[in-house]
């Protein structure tokens, strides 16, 4: 039973990456450029069926007839502007996977700065906040000079009793 | 005030996230609403020697509507449609997608035919031009050819009467 199950999961997974093989393959370029442009397009344009995949890993029929279109198109010499205009005019900006920098997308672009930008105000706050606090000790020990030889004396009584016991300890 | 920020905050993430649970993620917004319907020439199913374009349409208000056999929701879709088309409320076409044109004959002769005319898409290179990505799509195209509406997935009743009739009608008095 486990020998087959990891069987099939072998077989899933070889089988997973032979496809990701076979989608680069599929396609001839005129030069490496090319191929480099169609490996990147596909990686960074999002499959409508399956939204969560790009259109390089996806299997959907839709992803393999726009594979063949990006293909075409970069082989024609279009540039990877005018695939992602293309993209973008049918399906719009929601198939890029690196959105476009646009008032509608400013938050997305910058909401992240927007946090850690407040991080580090409330870390900054909270050193402040701790500086300060050693800063004023000096002047609260004055205070404590009682406090320190009461302090003492509770200590010396201590050590005595613990003497007194390692004594008793000793003579048992 | 201190505890009070961190309420804030959460208060304000579990609003938007609550939010988020309502909206349906496979609806996304198409950039072909108010743009003229993109062009195309396609043979006709039932007279492969003749050809449908958007542009004989000029004039009309009219339902473009996407299908294939292979599309279960089709099926579902299908009644109403063919109910619709029989009401004679508005013209149909149809666009079969990546589909064996004698199934879909066959399907038309089976299930009734709703479509003024289906044109054949068989290498799905005008439905990627129409933005398709989900069986069945529906589109209303007014007079002057520009797209007003897009309804992804199959119409119901309801979608109907209280979306695509409306916007006919109101589109059919902006013609006047």
């Amino acid at each position: 039973m486990i020998i087959r199950t990891i069987a099939m999961l072998l077989l899933m997974v070889l089988s997973s990456a032979s496809f990701a093989q076979s989608v680069f393959a599929e396609y001839e370029f005129d030069n490496t450029g090319q191929e480099k442009d169609f490996k990147s397009l596909t990686a960074q344009l999002r499959c409508l069926v399956c939204q969560n995949q790009n259109i390089a890993d996806s299997n959907a029929p839709l992803a393999q007839d726009l594979r063949r279109e990006i293909h075409e198109m970069l082989t024609s010499g279009d540039s990877r502007q005018d695939v992602i205009d293309f993209m973008v005019d049918r399906y719009g900006e929601f198939v890029l996977y690196k959105p476009i920098m646009s008032l509608k997308t400013l938050a997305l672009w910058f909401g992240p700065l927007l946090f850690f930008a407040g991080g580090v105000l409330v870390l900054w706050r909270l050193t402040r906040k701790q500086k300060a606090a050693v800063a004023g000790e000096p002047a609260a020990s004055q205070v404590t000079s009682q406090a320190i030889a009461e302090a003492r004396q509770l200590l010396d009584g201590s050590t005595n009793n613990a003497t007194n016991n390692a004594s008793q300890h000793r003579d048992s | 005030m201190r505890f009070a920020i961190p309420l804030i905050v959460f208060a304000a993430i579990a609003t938007f996230l609550y939010m988020g649970l309502g909206r349906d993620p496979r609806e996304v917004p198409s950039p072909l609403i108010g743009k003229p319907a993109p062009e195309f020439a396609l043979p006709v199913l039932k007279q492969p020697d003749q050809q449908f374009s958007p542009a004989q349409m000029q004039g009309k208000v009219w339902l473009f509507n996407i299908w294939a056999t292979w599309c279960a929701a089709c099926r579902v879709e299908h009644p109403l449609l063919v109910q619709l088309a029989r009401s004679g409320e508005v013209d149909i076409v149809g666009l079969n997608y990546k589909d064996d044109s004698d199934s879909a004959r066959q399907w038309l002769v089976d299930l009734g035919d709703p479509y003024l005319m289906t044109a054949v898409d068989v290498d799905g290179r005008v439905g990627i031009d129409w933005g398709f990505y989900g069986a069945p799509e529906t589109f209303v195209i007014d007079g002057e050819g520009v797209v007003r509406h897009k309804h992804i997935g199959p119409v119901s009743p309801q979608d109907l009467t209280e979306t695509i009739l409306p916007l006919v009608a109101q589109l059919r008095e902006d013609l006047k």
